[in-house]
């Protein structure tokens, strides 16, 4: 247990850099949102499944179950609720007519987009 | 460019959210005693359930589930609760607040009827900063008027 404990929070620990290394690399807002946005999902995700099975590691006890479903139930709201915001952040800089980067300048889609909603 | 309903994604989590924000809400309130949390903070919750169901969806939909009418009658509801906990325990010959008396007309020791009453009076607390809450929100986002003018000035600027 403690072992796929280690095995999961280094794993969470892996998103989490790669996530923050994203928010300071790169150029603009879209990317930026797009690296700690799923660094971030999947990182906590991660952390929380660790510390629901390391609670399990010392014996078996039903409230330490109910503990280990209760950091579960975090994790699922989490994973329905942060590709939410994201999506929503994403969404209002998309319609605030935010122009995505490109690397020599140029915008490779007619900008701002015509057709869409009102 | 204000849409007039938010779209299909935000919608559907937050019309999935709601209803556990409330449960937990109620979880908050129902665990005070022995963890953090209480009538205040649930009250908190249950708020922020409705200002999520502001944002996804849109005033009139908020309007339409828990009125101003309704608002004013739980604000008054709350107090009414604890302040009636608490005349009730100086009816019975203790200090305001005393639950300790409620044992008189609870079929419980004083202990147990401690309990009870700080439950009750959390609960006042609870409906109270509820109602509060969405009301400090809804007077905020609409300057007052409760009704949706903003967004329709902003879809003036925008035809421009």
């Amino acid at each position: 247990m403690s072992t796929l404990t280690v095995i999961f929070m280094v794993a969470g620990l892996f998103f989490f850099t790669t996530a923050t290394i994203g928010f300071l690399r790169f150029p603009d807002f879209y990317t930026r949102m797009h690296a700690t946005a799923k660094g971030d999902t999947l990182g906590t995700l991660l952390f929380l499944i660790g510390l629901a099975v390391y609670i399990l590691h010392h014996g078996f006890h039903w409230l330490d179950l109910v503990q280990s479903i209760k950091l579960i139930f975090i994790a699922v709201f989490w994973f329905l609720a942060s590709p939410t915001a994201t999506h929503a952040l994403l969404r209002s800089a998309f319609e605030s007519d935010l122009a995505p980067w490109t690397k020599d300048g140029k915008a490779v889609i007619e900008w701002p987009p015509k057709g869409g909603e009102k | 460019m204000i849409r007039e309903h938010e779209d299909i994604v935000i919608q559907t989590v937050c019309r999935f959210f709601i209803p556990f924000m409330q449960a937990y809400g109620l979880y908050v309130l129902a665990h005070g005693h022995g963890s953090p949390g209480g009538g205040f903070q649930g009250g908190c919750i249950l708020a922020a359930s409705f200002i999520l169901m502001t944002i996804s969806y849109d005033l009139k939909e908020v309007k339409r589930r828990f009125s101003e009418k309704l608002n004013v009658l739980f604000c008054s509801l709350g107090v009414f609760i604890y302040a009636g906990t608490g005349l009730v325990c100086l009816l019975l010959g203790g200090n305001f607040l005393n639950y300790g008396k409620l044992s008189k007309i609870l079929p419980t020791d004083p202990v147990m009827a401690r309990y009870y009453g700080m439950a009750a009076i959390e609960t006042g607390v609870q409906i109270t900063v509820m109602a509060i809450m969405v009301s400090i929100f809804l007077n905020l986002v609409t300057a007052g008027k409760h009704e949706e003018t903003v967004e329709e000035e902003d879809a003036g600027d925008n035809s421009k």
